[in-house]
C-alpha cells in the first residue's frame, strides 16, 4: 500500500500547481495548497514510520525496473528530509500573510501559490529520487521557482537579488549536470545505487575526481557554503517574508542532504575523507563561515539581513558535522537541519509579523516594540536563544552532538572554536533583544499605534517557537532519526 | 600524456572547456544584464555539447533499428554499432531547463530595467547606493 502512494509525494504538488493556475481564485488556492501540503506531510510521516529501523521502500516509475528505469527509493535518510520539508512547508503555508506578497496583485495571486507548490515539488523530488539526472531536473524546478519567489519581494532590490541568485544557481546547476555526466561516462548508469556499485574500479580515474569536484562545488553554491554564499543574504532579506522563512527552512536543507548523499553513498566515506581528505577544505570553510558570517551579522542594522548572515553561519555548523565523517558529528549535522529549520523558520515568521505591524524591520524601527507586541517578541527571544545554543532549546542539542563528534575526531581546537562562535551569536542576538525590550522608541517613529500581530500570523510562529523548546528537551525523535540516518550514510546506504 | 597527444585525442574537451570559460568570463566581466544572460547560455551550451560528444561511438550510426529482411518483425540486425542515444535524450531536458532559465532571466532583466531605468549592473548598484 505505502509504496503505491509514495509517488504522490511529488505528483500531488506537481499537479496541484496547474490546478491553481486554472482555478484563479486566491482564497481557494491558498486553502487548496495548504491541503496538498498537509497530505504530503501525512505521506512523509507514514513513510518515515515505515522505514524506521532500516527498512527501504522502492517504487519503479512506469514499471521499468532499475537501473534502466527511474527509481524512487526511501530510506531513513530521505524520509527524515521529506518529513522535515513537508512539516516546515505545512507550518509556513498556514501562516496567513494577509494579502500575499507585495508585488503580486490580487488577480494574479493564484500564480504565487502555483510557484510555491512547484518549488515544494522540486525539493521533494530531489529528496525522493534515486536517479542522478532526475535530481538535476528537480533541482532546476525548485531553483527556478525559488528565483521567482524571491523576485516578488516589495523592494526594488528583490528583483536584482533574484537575478544574482539565478546566475549563481544556474552555474551551480550546470556544474552539477557536468558532474553527473562524468559519472555516467565512468559507470554507464544514472541510477545512484548502481553508480555507487560500479564506481569502485574507476574510483581513482581523473574523471571521477573531477566529477566529485564539480558536484561538490555545484551543490555548495546551492547550499551557500562559505565563500559561495554571496547570493543568500540579499535573497533572504529582500524576498517576501514568508518566502524567506520557507527557503531558509527547506531549500538549503535539501542541498545539504544532496551533498551528504553524494559524498557518502556515491563516493563513499573512505575515498572522500581518508584518501582525498575533503575535510581539509570543508573544516576550515565551515569555521570561517561560523566566524565571518556571525561577525557580519553583528554589524547588520536590518533584522532580516542579520538573520540571513546568521543562516550562512549555521550552514557552517552543518558542513562542520559533515566533515567529521563520524556517526556522532554527522548526526549532529543532520539534527541541526531540523533544528535550524525550526528556529530560523520561526524567526523569519516573526519578522513577517513585525513587518506587517511595524512596516519595517530596521532595528531603529523596532526600538521598544517588546511592549507593544509581547507575544511576537517572546517568540523572537526563544528563536534567538536557540541560535546561541542555550540549554533547553534545539540549538543546544545540535551543538552538543557537533562538539561531541568533533572531540571524537580529536579536533579539540575546532570544539573550542564552536563554543567561541556561540559568543558571536550571543552578541547579535543580544543586540536585537536590547533594541526590542530596552531601547526607547525614537521620537520620529512612534509605535503607539502598533498592536499585537493577528492570530493567523502569530500561531504558526509560535508553533515553531514551541517546537524549538519541545525538541530541545525531547531529543528521542529528532536525534534518534538523525543518528540512524547518519549510520546509514556512513555505511554507504540510502 | 604529452601535449600533442592530449590535444589530438581530447580536442573536443579542450574546445568545450574554452567555450565554457568564455561563457563564464562574460557572466563575470560584463555589466550588461542581457550579456550576462548570453554568457550563461554559452556556459550551458558547453555542458550540453559535453553530453553530446560523450554519446558519440566511433563508427556508430544513428540509433535507429534497421529493417532486417531475414527477420521480419524481429529486432533487426545485431551487428550494427549505434551512437549512445541516452545523453541526447537527457540533453532535450537540459535544453528545456536552459530555455526556462533564459526566459526567467530576461523577464527579471525587464523588471530591473523598469525599476532602475537601466540594464547595466554597475549603474543599478550605483542607484542602490544612492537611494538605499
Amino acid at each position: 500500500m505505502i509504496e503505491k502512494i509514495l509517488v504522490l509525494e511529488v505528483v500531488l504538488p506537481l499537479l496541484a500547481a496547474p490546478v491553481c493556475v486554472l482555478v484563479r481564485h486566491p482564497r481557494f488556492c491558498r486553502l487548496f495548497s495548504l491541503g496538498v501540503v498537509a497530505a504530503c506531510f501525512a505521506i512523509a510521516v507514514a513513510l518515515l514510520v515505515e522505514v524506521r529501523g532500516g527498512g527501504v521502500i522502492s517504487y519503479q516509475l512506469g514499471g521499468w525496473p532499475p537501473p534502466l528505469g527511474i527509481e524512487y527509493r526511501i530510506s531513513t535518510v530521505n524520509a527524515y528530509l521529506l518529513a522535515l520539508v513537508t512539516a516546515m512547508a505545512l507550518v509556513i503555508f498556514s501562516f496567513d500573510s494577509r494579502g500575499g506578497p507585495p508585488r503580486v496583485p490580487e488577480q494574479r495571486r493564484h500564480l504565487y501559490y502555483a510557484v510555491f507548490l512547484l518549488c515544494i515539488s522540486g525539493l521533494l523530488g530531489i529528496t525522493i529520487t534515486g536517479d542522478a539526472f532526475n535530481i538535476f531536473v528537480f533541482l532546476e524546478i525548485s531553483s527556478l521557482s525559488s528565483y521567482i519567489l524571491v523576485s516578488l519581494g516589495g523592494h526594488r532590490r528583490a528583483v536584482m537579488s533574484a537575478f544574482y541568485y539565478l546566475v549563481m544557481g544556474t552555474i551551480g546547476g550546470v556544474f552539477f549536470m557536468l558532474g553527473v555526466g562524468l559519472l555516467y561516462q565512468e559507470t554507464g548508469t544514472l541510477n545512484l545505487r548502481d553508480i555507487a556499485a560500479r564506481l569502485e574500479p574507476s574510483l581513482h580515474d581523473r574523471g571521477t575526481v573531477l566529477a566529485l569536484a564539480l558536484l561538490v562545488v555545484g551543490i555548495s553554491i546551492k547550499l551557500a557554503v562559505f565563500p559561495l554564499h554571496h547570493w543568500l543574504p540579499n535573497a533572504y532579506s529582500f524576498a517576501p517574508p514568508k518566502v524567506s522563512a520557507f527557503l531558509a527552512a527547506t531549500a538549503t536543507k535539501v542541498s545539504f542532504y544532496l551533498l551528504a548523499m553524494i559524498l557518502f553513498t556515491i563516493f563513499g566515506a573512505p575515498f572522500v575523507f581518508e584518501e582525498l581528505r575533503l575535510q581539509a577544505v570543508l573544516l576550515p570553510l565551515s569555521l570561517l563561515a561560523m566566524f565571518l558570517a556571525s561577525g557580519a551579522a553583528i554589524f547588520q542594522t536590518d533584522l532580516r539581513r542579520l538573520l540571513a548572515y546568521s543562516s550562512v553561519a549555521q550552514i557552517g555548523y552543518m558542513t562542520l558535522g559533515l566533515s567529521t565523517a563520524n556517526a556522532t558529528g554527522l548526526a549532529g549535522g543532520l539534527v541541526h537541519l531540523f533544528n535550524h529549520a525550526v528556529m530560523k523558520g520561526g524567526l523569519f515568521l516573526v519578522v513577517a509579523c513585525l513587518l506587517y505591524r511595524v512596516g519595517s524591520v530596521h532595528l531603529d524601527a523596532l526600538a521598544g516594540i517588546g511592549r507593544r507586541m509581547p507575544l511576537t517578541s517572546a517568540a523572537l527571544v526563544i528563536g534567538g536563544l536557540s541560535l546561541i545554543g542555550v540549554p533547553g532549546t534545539v540549538g543546544f542539542v545540535s551543538k552538543w552532538y557537533l562538539v561531541s563528534g568533533v572531540l571524537e575526531r580529536g579536533w579539540t581546537a575546532a570544539a573550542v572554536l564552536i563554543l567561541l562562535s556561540s559568543l558571536l551569536a550571543l552578541v547579535y542576538v543580544g543586540k536585537v533583544v536590547e533594541v526590542v525590550y530596552f531601547r526607547k522608541p525614537a521620537e520620529t517613529q512612534p509605535i503607539d499605534h502598533v498592536r499585537e500581530a493577528p492570530l493567523g500570523m502569530l500561531a504558526p510562529a509560535w508553533v515553531l517557537a514551541a517546537a524549538a523548546v519541545f525538541f530541545g528537551l525531547t531529543t528521542n525523535w529528532t536525534y534518534g532519526v538523525a543518528r540512524e540516518a547518519a549510520e546509514l550514510l556512513l555505511a554507504g546506504g540510502i | 600524456m604529452n601535449l600533442p597527444e592530449a590535444l589530438s585525442g581530447l580536442w573536443a574537451y579542450w574546445l568545450l572547456i574554452a567555450l565554457m570559460m568564455v561563457g563564464l568570463y562574460i557572466v563575470i566581466a560584463r555589466d550588461n544584464l542581457i550579456k550576462k544572460v548570453m554568457g550563461l547560455n554559452i556556459f550551458q551550451a558547453a555542458a550540453i555539447l559535453f553530453y553530446v560528444t560523450m554519446a558519440k561511438v566511433e563508427g556508430g550510426t544513428a540509433p535507429i533499428v534497421p529493417h532486417d529482411p531475414a527477420h521480419p518483425g524481429g529486432h533487426g540486425a545485431h551487428d550494427v554499432v549505434y551512437s549512445n542515444p541516452l545523453p541526447h535524450v537527457l540533453m532535450l531536458t537540459a535544453i528545456v531547463v536552459g530555455v526556462a532559465t533564459t526566459a526567467l532571466a530576461l523577464a527579471l532583466a525587464v523588471r530591473i530595467h523598469g525599476d532602475y531605468g537601466t540594464s547595466e549592473e554597475d549603474e543599478a548598484v550605483a542607484y542602490d547606493a544612492e537611494h538605499g
